[in-house]
């Protein structure tokens, strides 16, 4: 169940958005979504989708994944898509007994439903194409600025790096010592709630003393490869903007200045 | 008790690009009160195959009786396989919870909805066959034990369900060579004792198997690939070796031995039994 | 140059006691060792022998209670030379999953170097090198926990190398691993010190991954109670076991041969030597 989780995960390859620049990435996608928010009418998504499935065929990553990752989120996709049909005053375009759909409504919740979905999906092709070494990479460089302001840039990047790291191990580690204390007659799936959390016990401690563990002997690994924190740091992969970067960006800011003239001065 | 395997199937994420053919049709029967060796090199289907005996995984196809019960059907009840059937993970260590020792080992027993008083005997029936003193242990915390201590309250945990079969991953994985012969020992002295308790032991060691065990059963490729009495088993060293394995050290001493005397018996596996007969063809040859 | 990488110089190192009651607890006790350039040198002892506690004292993880320890001359006391001694004598932990920092191998091995603060091209070569001897490269661009355990701990090896060190100290390196991924990592081990000519000190409680190691030490209860080639080490058979350690098996045969009454050498270390000296 866990394991389709496609938010978050690498889809490693080779093409020209694979090697953009992290940052103009996440600048990017930053503001493709608040272009999303300027947008107002159905016939704003065209250009939208047109940019994103470029991206995604320019990236070859396959439909079948991406689709994958609206999985999670797909029941808060369908709860907007219903409160917004039969919350919204106008005219009734169907009845379900005593609850009114309207038109207005339906027209707000696929609107909503469009733009969530496009947001993830945006999101999705960002983590997809860039490897998460690179987007903390990314992460770093871009809050370095706000470092003067007290905001410690490096070690957020590197909680995040090990927090990715060990994800996958932990997740494997649950598995087992469920199965170990299932073999022992425990029960996960059963009870009221309170009777549930109260069989997570046996879950939770065997987890945490291990997270501990692992953090300890982690921490000793790191010194003894002579980690001391961020400063004096180089790094292998050096960020670089690139000509492709530049065109990058302008293309999608040209795209945000587009909709917003539109929006506000055009119509 | 015995354990009969018929055409077990199991297909991890199957459908997907990652699908993978655990068990790809095991036959097994196990008689009622054997000790068995199951090797294999990792990724050969064991881990798989016991999670099924115990009931954790469900085949994709086939069927496993215990004594006659089948566990692979749905309407089974957990508790009962459970309660037939305990299994030892792989460092068990990991999965101990309680503040003391006797709350960790009662977890199992009391799951299965035992009386107290009942579940108290079981604690101490299997401290003791772990080797663990009851009064001194009771009521120390698990963490506070060395790594191999922890094994054993690990073990005495599952123990204490009173399990008619007894599967063990790799109890010793982990272990300095002190704390593997304490383990191996006391699964032999359990093994002794109990005459109806079915025990099959996961190991890669050949030369731990070689020693303690009736059977051997040997998984390649999700199959079975090899069962039989040690002596059998270690007559196909190719075979073993093809499939990632290895005879132990003193069966290739033997075989070397066959040009120096070809009449020199080379289906040993143990120091003892290459002693015995280098002696006796050595004599031979200084009486001839 | 001095001739000893490593110079350990009657050291002790008490853990101290948690509570009142009970006593600080003496894990090493008065240890001289000193370890040559290129050298392999085994530590052997089982669980609770100091051997653990050893190796961290060795790169300054730990610093000794008394005495010294000097890594190419600089003591691990001194603060300023403690990132020197790092870099010179690197270490490998026994849990391949608790000492791999990124989520792909290549960045991963990058991590020391980054550390040490290195130009980012050299670091490249130094990680494709490293990857190279290790025998992983076509796995750089994989995660490490789709790796497995004989795997992951080459990529913790390399992830050493990159680092450029002397001298390699191996805590248990095997203990987690299955026998062939002990066999991968225990070759990779022999060729960092016969080709790449890395010091090794090499703890561990597996008796046939020590049989080509140019000394043994055992120790037992904090002290060194044997030290010698690996021959006059296991052909005392009875002293080995009774410290709860293992021989190989044909050591083990050629002990009770001999014990019964034929004439056969007792230093045999391998099958071949058996079938010869009988």
């Amino acid at each position: 169940m866990l394991k389709n989780i496609t938010i978050g995960q690498y889809f490693p390859g080779d093409s020209s958005i694979h090697k953009l620049d992290p940052r103009i990435k996440i600048i990017s996608v930053i503001l493709y979504i608040a272009a999303l928010f300027f947008m107002d009418k159905f016939i704003y998504y065209i250009p939208a989708i047109i940019l994103l499935t470029s991206t995604i065929l320019v990236a070859k990553l396959p439909f079948k994944y991406i689709i994958k990752g609206l999985k999670p989120i797909f029941i808060l996709i369908i709860i907007t898509f219903l409160i917004n049909t039969f919350m919204t005053p106008g005219e009734i375009a169907f009845e379900i007994g005593p609850i009114t759909a309207t038109k207005e409504g339906l027209r707000q919740a696929s609107f909503m439903a469009i733009r969530l979905i496009l947001l993830v999906l945006c999101t999705t092709v960002l983590t997809l194409t860039t490897s998460p070494i690179l987007l903390t990479d990314g992460i770093e460089k871009l809050l370095n600025p706000f470092k003067r302001i007290g905001l410690p840039a490096h070690e957020l990047a590197m909680m995040m790096t090990i927090a990715l790291r060990f994800i996958p191990t932990l997740l494997e580690e649950t598995d087992k010592i469920m199965k170990a204390q299932m073999a022992r007659g425990a029960d996960f799936e059963s009870g009221n709630i309170i009777k549930r959390a109260k069989n997570l016990i046996p879950l939770l401690v065997p987890l945490f003393i291990s997270a501990f563990r692992r953090a300890d002997e982690l921490a000793m690994a790191m010194e003894a490869r002579c980690y001391r924190g961020g400063e004096n740091r180089t790094r292998m992969r050096e960020l670089e903007l690139k000509r492709f970067d530049i065109v990058f960006l302008i293309i999608v800011l040209i795209y945000l200045i587009l909709i917003i003239l539109f929006r506000y001065f055009i119509n | 008790m015995s354990i009969e395997i018929r055409d077990l199937v199991h297909i991890y994420s199957e459908g997907t690009p990652f699908e993978k053919r655990a068990l790809d049709g095991v036959n097994l029967k196990i008689e009622k009160g054997k000790f068995i060796g199951l090797i294999g090199h990792t990724g050969s289907g064991k881990s798989t195959l016991i999670q099924h005996i115990n009931g954790l995984i469900k085949p994709n196809s086939g069927e496993i009786l215990i004594n006659g019960l089948n566990i692979t059907k749905k309407e089974i009840k957990m508790r009962e396989v459970r309660q037939k059937v305990g299994l030892v993970f792989q460092y068990p260590e990991h999965q101990l919870f309680e503040e003391t020792v006797e709350k960790d080992i009662s977890f199992g027993p009391m799951n299965l909805g035992l009386k107290e008083d009942i579940i108290k005997e079981r604690v101490k029936d299997s401290m003791e066959k772990v080797g663990l003193d009851y009064l001194e242990y009771k009521d120390r915390s698990p963490f506070e034990l060395s790594g191999g201590q922890k094994r054993r309250v690990a073990i005495a945990g599952v123990i204490a369900m009173n399990p008619e079969v007894l599967i063990l991953d790799e109890p010793t994985a982990g272990l300095d060579p002190k704390g593997r012969e304490d383990i191996l020992g006391q699964i032999k002295i359990l093994n002794d004792n109990n005459p109806d308790l079915t025990i099959i032991l996961v190991s890669h060691s050949m030369e731990d198997i070689a020693n303690l065990v009736d059977k051997i059963i040997v998984m390649n490729g999700g199959k079975v690939e090899l069962y039989g009495t040690p002596r059998e088993i270690f007559k196909n060293i190719e075979l073993l070796e093809r499939v990632g394995l290895a005879a132990p050290q003193v069966t290739y001493v033997m075989k070397a031995l066959k040009n120096k005397y070809p009449d020199i018996d080379t289906e040993i596996y143990t120091v003892e039994q290459a002693r015995d007969e280098i002696l006796r063809v050595k004599r031979g040859q200084e009486n001839a | 140059m001095n001739d000893h990488i490593i110079e350990i110089k009657d050291i002790s190192f008490i853990y101290p006691s948690k509570d009142i009651d009970s006593d600080d607890y003496k894990a090493l006790d008065n240890i001289n060792i000193n370890i040559k350039r290129g050298e392999f040198v085994a530590i052997l002892g089982h669980n609770g022998s100091g051997k653990s506690t050893l190796s961290k004292l060795m790169n300054g993880i730990l610093l000794p209670t008394e005495g010294d320890i000097l890594v190419n001359g600089m003591n691990t006391k001194s603060e300023e030379e403690i990132w020197d001694i790092r870099q010179t004598a690197g270490m490998v932990f026994q849990n391949p999953d608790n000492q791999l920092v990124a989520t792909i191998v290549e960045e991963d091995i990058a991590f020391g170097p980054e550390n040490q603060g290195i130009e980012p091209s050299e670091i490249r070569r130094r990680v494709d090198e490293a990857l190279n001897i290790v025998d992983m490269y076509p796995y750089r661009k994989s995660a490490p926990h789709a790796l497995s355990g004989g795997q992951k701990q080459r990529i913790a090896i390399a992830g050493i190398l990159a680092m450029d060190p002397d001298c390699i100290i191996l805590d248990e390196p095997t203990a987690m691993l299955d026998p062939s991924g002990r066999k991968e990592v225990m070759n990779t081990v022999k060729r960092l010190n016969l080709k790449e000519k890395k010091t090794i000190v090499h703890i561990t409680h597996y008796m046939d991954e020590v049989v080509e190691a140019d000394r043994i030490i055992i120790l037992e209860k904090g002290r060194i109670i044997a030290e010698g080639k690996p021959k006059e080490i296991f052909s005392q058979v009875e002293k080995v076991r009774k410290i709860g350690l293992d021989v190989p098996q044909v050591t083990e045969l050629a002990y009770e041969l001999n014990k019964s009454g034929i004439d056969i050498d007792t230093k045999v270390l391998n099958i071949e030597e058996l079938v010869n000296s009988l």
